[in-house]
């Protein structure tokens, strides 16, 4: 069991207040992502859910009991750091024993555990090896054992790949997502990059300061997003905005295009544009194209495109795909 | 700043100041050498003689040389416990978020600004003095008879007044050593469900580990040639319950004008500074590895 509930939460620190209040229900089993800018307190309700951080007012359910006041150890959550927070003096055998020796767990249970646990996470040949001695990626498979084998009812991930080059940033992904399925366990996940977020989650929280601005499955933040923040900080390249003309519809201050929904066309289309730089990525190609009076827009395009810098360009996009955001940043429907 | 030339040059560069070094060690050292094997005392003018081994015959042979050796033993391991088991307590205090911690931890160190000879002559006159001092007072107030440090107690009193100096030294090491310690490891330790003593013993200790050398280390350096602290509070004595290696030194070479026999106890105390810095890398010196 581990569905968490949070209920009208707020976090001060001093005076200044990083958090308002918020609610948010994440049920049993279900991988969620918490994605924000930096700052945006989505760590500091992640570590409010372990217990490292007082929360300032409201309540922390944890499978339906109260557990605002309750010590860290007693929450029967695990935490993987950013920075893995491995015991540096300790073999890879003992940091992985540590939580269960603190539990006065029997030794022979605590042995079979830990070759478990090696063995999904393909760490027994480096069980009696300190953590200096082991690469980024296993060093990140250690603080995964060392949470997996006290059996939580919930995973906290506060950045954990964020130390990590970007193709074992691709492994790692996957085998956290595949651990997920495996051990069927909730999972709370922080992260500043929304490709993770897309790539893993059941749900997404996006954050700004200090409030969620959606909660939803990936597609549907990416299809329906409620604002200009959220539609802006979910899919790469980032969704282009363009300020609507005056005339047309008094409400509408601005429309978000994604680049991969504008088409190019050498005879005909909405815009006019000057192709600028272009990124050649080989599966795909993207342009910056500079449409007069209206900035720089993102155009993704097969990875043979043909233009060159400085050529013209005519753009248009399906009514359909079309964004529109009022003057306060909402969607309008 | 790695070629040939640049090289060549930073060693020329560096070699008078090694030269002069080399030179203020080796001069001294071979004077004492060459010394300690002649018969050079300063009240018995002439002819001073080869006598070959005979300096070091008397200085070994001297019943007062096992007990100030013993004595100096006793000096550095006492001051060494009791700084390093009082610095971790006190970095550990210091390293609390209090009020005005900034200006705390400078007047932790004050004890370490004031000079050995003043220090030892406050803790002799103002707190130690059986008639007058601070000590003397409490014990009569509570209803004992007052102690007279250093007839009763010699050596260990001059421990306690070594350890007051030293303590701050430590403390301050230890805690610029705990204030490394990454923070995380502690929340993930408070996840794992470790208490506070779980948390002393398996994390912030073992982080310690090579402050804590580095501590034993400078400090057993300085503590075998404890000398002016002995000079003005028990002058060795009474006999030579607190009388170390570098004080015996002083008595024969100083006290009863005999160079050799002094130069023979330098030669010793040499030896036996290096036999504990051998030892002591070979026990600890691990600890600051890698």
């Amino acid at each position: 069991m581990g569905s968490i509930t949070l209920k009208q939460v707020t976090k001060n620190f001093d005076e200044v207040n990083v958090i308002k209040p918020l609610d948010l229900e994440i049920k049993d089993g279900e991988f969620i992502v918490f994605v924000g800018p930096s700052g945006c307190g989505k760590s500091t309700l992640l570590r409010m859910i372990a217990g490292l951080e007082d929360t300032t007012s409201g309540n922390i359910e944890i499978d339906g009991v109260d557990a605002t006041k309750t010590p860290p150890a007693k929450r029967g959550l695990a935490m993987v750091f950013q920075s893995y927070a491995l015991y540096p003096h300790m073999t890879v055998r003992n940091n992985i024993a540590f939580p269960l020796k603190r539990a006065k767990v029997s030794p022979a249970e605590i042995e079979s555990k830990i070759a478990n646990a090696a063995k999904i996470l393909n760490l027994t040949d480096y069980l009696d090896r300190k953590p200096g001695q082991l690469s980024g990626g296993q060093r990140q498979r250690v603080a995964i054992g060392r949470a997996i084998v006290r059996q939580p009812s919930a995973f906290l991930f506060d950045e954990p790949l964020s130390n990590l080059d970007a193709s074992l940033r691709v492994n790692m992904r996957l085998e956290i997502s595949e651990l997920h399925k495996s051990l069927a366990t909730t999972m709370i996940y922080v992260t500043h990059d929304q490709v993770e977020a897309m790539t893993m989650a059941d749900r997404i929280a996006v954050f700004n300061a200090g409030i969620i601005e959606q909660v939803g499955t990936p597609l549907e933040l990416y299809k329906k997003p409620v604002n200009k923040f959220v539609a802006g900080f979910i899919g790469s390249p980032k969704m282009n905005f363009i300020d609507a003309p005056q005339n047309e519809n008094a409400n509408v201050s601005c429309i978000g295009i994604r680049p991969e929904h504008l088409t190019l066309s050498t005879e005909q289309g909405t815009w006019t544009g000057t192709v600028g730089v272009i990124e050649h990525l080989g599966s795909e190609s993207f342009l910056h194209i500079n449409i007069e009076g209206k900035g720089t827009v993102t155009v993704k395009a097969d990875g043979d495109c043909p233009l060159k810098y400085g050529d013209s360009i005519f753009l248009s996009a399906p009514t359909d795909k079309i964004l529109k955001f009022d003057k306060d940043g909402l969607t309008i429907r | 700043m790695a070629t040939t030339n640049s090289r060549t040059l930073a060693r020329l560069m560096l070699l008078p100041s090694v030269i002069l070094l080399l030179a203020w060690m080796i001069v001294p050292l071979c004077m004492t050498l060459y010394f300690s094997f002649i018969d050079y005392n300063l009240l018995v003018p002439g002819e001073k003689e080869f006598v070959g081994f005979l300096n070091y015959e008397f200085f070994l042979t001297d019943p007062a040389f096992f007990e100030s050796f013993f004595n100096t033993l006793y000096l550095v391991t006492g001051v060494l416990l009791i700084t390093i088991c009082g610095g971790i307590g006190l970095a550990i205090l210091l390293d609390q978020a209090i009020w005005g911690r900034n200006y705390v931890r400078i007047m932790v160190l004050a004890p370490f600004f004031v000079m050995p000879t003043v220090s030892a002559l406050v803790w002799k006159n103002m707190l130690m003095n059986p008639v007058n001092g601070l000590f003397a007072h409490f014990a009569i107030w509570l209803g004992f008879e007052p102690i007279d440090f250093f007839a009763q107690i010699p050596l260990l009193s001059i421990i306690i007044i070594v350890s007051w100096q030293w303590l701050p030294f430590a403390a301050l090491i230890l805690l610029t050593a705990i204030q490394s310690l990454d923070r995380e490891q502690l929340e993930a330790a408070d996840l794992d469900g470790a208490g506070p003593f779980s948390k002393f013993f398996y994390i912030v200790l073992p982080h310690l580990s090579r402050a804590v050398t580095a501590v034993i280390l400078i400090e057993t350096i300085f503590l075998l040639s404890i000398f002016a602290e002995i000079l003005v509070t028990t002058s060795g004595g009474p006999g030579y319950s607190s009388t170390n290696i570098t004080y015996l030194i002083y008595t024969q070479s100083l006290l009863q004008f005999d160079v050799g026999g002094g130069s023979a106890g330098g030669i010793v105390a040499v030896i036996i500074a290096n036999i504990v810095a051998i030892f002591l890398m070979r026990l600890i010196g691990k600890n600051l590895e890698g």
